[in-house]
């Protein structure tokens, strides 16, 4: 009975070997993707275990962490004013997960980046709790204030940045959520949660309308088409008279032709067309320039970039190829093409910067918890939107929309700064039956000749007054107090 | 082929030769580490869960130090040329198991649960009845071959234990698997560990009489010996009992525990491979067959198969008259996250496999908070223990004693296999348990029973020979040395 008993031996050997071998595989080949599986709870449970780290505006922290009642958890996100600084934290939730800032830099936060791996396991040997890094903003708190105060119970978004680093400077949606509300794993966690999903509101608070959501630019696109125009020698002066009708007929079309709101447009030149808006001369100029230069020019201005992080991802802004009256509509932003707040800002900040478009960008500095730079992100040029030629031309253009008495943009002058700006109302929906978007687009200079501030301002449901002047009136304002809180934060 | 008297001057030794030593003194050496060991990692739970030494540390080192020597006395009184190494290693998987129990009763997760209560006390209790048993399996069993009398009776006993469970009132359902009876005020017993042993004594018996006519009459037919129709009918009677146990107890694993058993007895009594041929045709087509119809099985199946759907299943509380559960994902997840060297014993949180995270699936709590090279080590010990039992087998001077010890380590390693396997998501989950670190009374009790007649075969085996053992079959091991 020998034999068959060493053979039986042998199989049991191999029973053994086989789960040694399934254990190697379990814990040592997959071990990692296990262990950091986004299902296992392990993960949430080793975020919160340690206090988070901050989020820090202008040196002051936005976030915070509190101990948490509930069982698993040890700590729980807070934010101070959490509504206002939403659009550029992102939520960071027990039971929910995170997104945005609070997502992407995680590693730092929670302390697991492995950056940091060695100053946690000299911690770990020294008995320290483990601490989450800190992530240094570039934003300011008074031009978010400012866009967050201004656009108030309206909806809609700002995006301010600095033209010549690409800084952002204010990035605000409203309605808003507060994150602090459902960071926990409660009911009434879970209750506001479902409070705020699209879903179940329609004014959907959770979307991050300055990068996220694309509006038709209306008449703010008009800056473009005449950069276009300029650009590729449509026009050579700006007070040279255009050879454009008025009422314009649509290139291959048969049916009503373009009006303007007012003005005298026939033959405008390309200044006096941008201070009162003429619809007529830059569909015609978008006609001329033609849809593969339109493009490309709007391309130079940062549109069809479906990669723009700052580090969230902006949704990304379309000229798309159109046909003839499809591209010379697009010339007044009234078509197809799309944009986002922040966008529309880099078409100022470009214009200010003498046609240079830096990369927009929101994180300056990632610090370890004693507060070493780990990492600085430094400006970044994307293109040469404009020659610097160009974009002086744009300046005079743009500033006279403000400082003209006939301009759109009166609304945002400001007491010792020069103003350039350009309105835009953005019709949309079926016939135009929806109300529509309020725009305003502009840029503020000092009299060193320097360029604090760039921004972008859209009210949703602006009124019912389809006139232009609605952008000027309803965004203007907001515009204004945004670039006014960082000049005078700059003081 | 066989030899029987030896001196010292040859060069050739042979296992259970006359003048062996008696290993008592090594097996009290290993207890030392085996009761040290888990003392260690019951301060070591202490200190990670509440920074301090646990109150209980001395008590518990006392206890289990008291219960190894108790064994250790009555191994070295009634079996004194036992195998040193069965008693330490089972010592010590019984040790750290009560530690790992002890670690769980102290989670806040497992204490919110509706059916949690403290386990470890009730383990140590269990854990004295069992050594208490084998004390008492060596004190009345003399000699393992008393047992060849009960050969029927154990199939009676084997058939009865395994029915219990389906009797109305007495079975519990628990997770789909009918393998457990409640006593009322003593809380569950889970007949099919006794019943291991009873079949074992059953089989060994049948077997040691009819071998000779299972393995010689026979026909050549492509190679393999086809054994005659009417020597098939035992195989078949088995074989239908574990398909019985598979349709009406829903349980996997038992039902492939008894059949394994039954064909490594049979292959190693009657030394022919066809019968291990006939014995994997014949499981295959078996739980293939019952899988097809029986839902509980299948879920099992599928929760092999993609742990993950099944845990979103259970997240969202599908209701479809299967119960889907997270415990195959959790049980992986807490594998993974302990990685190489684990998270150290009281850090992990292994107790998010909720329901029986200390029983069946205990060996995850192992696997996190110890990591590879913990469950290396356990897996190991279990493998040691296998091949000791089998080291008894080839070394008992009688079938009945060679067939007993390696249906009784086969069963065991096949027990270690599909409970591992299972929580490791090598095969599909079963409901056992595995033996001393898991929960229960049964398999606690039960499984020291199994140690102790694997003691008794090694002494017997082992024991000098005051005459030639009579048996002409039994067979020696040489180890011819060159001199």
């Amino acid at each position: 009975m020998n034999k068959p008993l060493r053979r039986i031996a042998l199989f049991c050997g191999l029973l053994i070997l086989a789960l040694l071998i399934r254990n190697n595989y379990l814990q040592y080949v997959k071990a990692d993707d296990l262990a950091d599986d986004d299902e296992n709870r392990r993960v949430n449970i080793a975020r919160y275990s340690t206090p988070r780290g901050d989020i820090i505006v202008e040196g002051k922290a936005i976030t915070g962490s509190v101990e948490s009642e509930s069982g698993d958890y040890k700590y729980k996100r807070t934010w101070t004013n959490g509504p206002m600084w939403a659009p550029v934290t992102g939520y960071s939730s027990q039971a929910f997960g995170a997104n945005q800032l609070e997502k992407l830099e995680d590693g730092i936060l929670t302390g697991n980046d492995d950056r940091l791996f060695f100053r946690n396991t000299l911690d770990m040997l020294t008995g320290k709790q483990k601490e989450g890094g800190s992530v240094v903003t570039t934003l300011s708190a008074a031009a978010q204030k400012a866009a967050y105060e201004g656009l108030g119970d309206k909806k809609g978004a700002v995006a301010a940045i600095d033209p010549s680093t690409g800084k952002i400077l204010a990035l605000v949606s409203t309605p808003s959520y507060d994150p602090s509300k459902f960071a926990g794993t409660s009911n009434k966690d879970a209750e506001a949660w479902n409070a705020v999903q699209k879903k179940n509101n329609p004014d959907d608070p959770m979307l991050n309308r300055a990068l996220r959501e694309v509006y038709p630019p209306g008449s703010t696109f008009k800056v473009v088409t005449a950069a276009a125009a300029l650009e590729n020698g449509e026009v050579s002066g700006i007070d040279d008279a255009t050879k454009t009708p008025d009422p314009y007929q649509l290139p291959e079309t048969t049916g009503k032709p373009l009006t303007n709101q007012h003005g005298e447009c026939k033959n405008a030149s390309l200044k006096y067309a941008l201070m009162v808006s003429c619809n007529t001369v830059f569909a015609k100029l978008a006609d001329n320039v033609g849809n593969e230069k339109m493009i490309e020019q709007a391309e130079k201005f940062g549109f069809n970039n479906p990669e723009l992080d700052t580090p969230v991802r902006a949704a990304q802004s379309v000229y798309p190829e159109d046909n003839r009256p499809q591209n010379a509509m697009d010339g007044i932003g009234q078509a197809s093409n799309r944009a986002t707040p922040l966008q529309m800002a880099m078409v100022a900040a470009a214009v200010a910067n003498d046609g240079k478009l830096m990369k927009p960008y929101m994180v300056d500095q990632l610090k370890a918890p004693n507060l070493d730079t780990i990492e600085t992100n430094d400006p970044e040029e994307l293109s040469q939107a404009v020659s610097a030629e160009t974009a002086q031309k744009l300046q005079q253009m743009m500033e006279a929309v403000v400082n003209d008495p006939q301009g759109t943009g009166s609304s945002a002058r400001i007491d010792g700064a020069t103003v350039g700006g350009k309105t835009g109302t953005a019709q949309h929906g079926l016939n135009n039956s929806e109300k529509p978007y309020a725009w305003f687009i502009s840029y503020a200079k000092l009299s060193d000749g320097s360029s604090p501030v760039a921004v972008a301002v859209v009210v949703e449901d602006g009124a019912a007054n389809r006139d232009d002047i609605s952008g000027g009136g309803l965004a203007g304002p907001i515009a204004r107090d945004v670039m006014k809180a960082v000049i005078d934060s700059k003081k | 082929m066989s030899s029987t008297s030896h001196t010292s001057t040859h060069h050739t030794s042979t296992i259970g030769s006359i003048g062996a030593p008696s290993r008592r003194n090594t097996e009290l050496g290993l207890l030392v580490f085996a009761v040290v060991i888990p003392v260690f990692a019951y301060a070591n739970v202490g200190l990670a869960l509440d920074d301090e030494v646990p109150a209980g540390l001395l008590s518990y080192g006392l206890g289990l130090g008291l219960l190894a020597g108790l064994g250790h006395l009555a191994v070295r009184k009634f079996a004194p040329y036992a195998d040193p190494l069965l008693l330490p290693l089972a010592t010590l998987l019984n040790g750290l198991g009560l530690v790992v129990i002890w670690r769980l009763d102290q989670s806040k997760r497992l204490q919110a649960r509706a059916e949690y209560f403290e386990a470890a006390p009730r383990q140590l209790l269990y854990s004295a009845m069992g050594i208490t048993l084998l004390v008492v399996v060596l004190l009345l069993l003399k000699d393992h071959r008393v047992l060849q009398r009960y050969t029927y009776i154990s199939m009676a006993g084997a058939l009865f234990l395994l029915i219990l469970p389906l009797v109305p009132g007495l079975g519990a359902n628990v997770y789909g698997a009918k393998i457990w009876i409640k006593i009322p005020g003593l809380g569950t017993l889970q007949p099919g560990e006794f019943a291991k042993i009873a079949l074992a004594v059953f089989f060994a018996g049948y077997l040691m009489v009819k071998r000779d006519a299972l393995a010689l009459a026979s026909r050549r037919f492509m190679g393999l010996y086809l054994p005659r129709g009417r020597d098939l009918g035992p195989i078949l009677v088995v074989w239908v009992m574990s398909i019985l146990i598979l349709v009406f107890e829903t349980d996997l694993g038992t039902s492939l525990l008894f059949f394994g058993m039954f064909v490594i007895m049979l292959y190693v009594a009657t030394e022919r491979t066809s019968w291990i041929v006939f014995g994997l045709l014949m499981s295959a087509v078996g739980a293939v067959g019952v899988a097809s119809f029986e839902p509980h099985i299948q879920t099992r199946v599928q929760a092999w198969l993609d742990p993950m759907r099944e845990f979103t299943l259970s997240r969202e509380g599908v209701r479809d008259g299967i119960i889907h559960s997270e415990q195959a994902m959790e049980a992986l997840w807490a594998f993974g996250s302990g990685g190489t060297l684990g998270t150290g014993l009281g850090q992990g949180n292994s107790d998010l496999i909720g329901f029986a995270a200390n029983s069946d699936f205990i060996l995850a709590t192992f696997g996190e908070e110890l990591g590879l090279a913990g469950v290396m080590a356990i897996l190991l010990i279990y493998g040691l223990i296998v091949e000791r039992g089998i080291r008894t087998a080839l070394a008992a001077r009688d079938p009945f004693g060679k067939l007993l010890a390696v249906g009784l380590s086969g069963a065991f390693a096949l027990q270690v296999f599909v409970v591992a396997g299972g929580v490791m998501g090598l095969i599909p989950l079963t409901g056992m348990t595995l033996p001393f670190l898991a929960y229960g009374g049964s398999s606690v009790l039960a499984n020291w029973a199994l140690i102790g007649i694997l003691l008794r075969i090694s002494d017997t085996a082992r024991r000098p020979a005051p005459a030639p053992a009579p048996n002409p079959d039994a067979e020696m091991t040489q180890v011819v040395r060159p001199s």
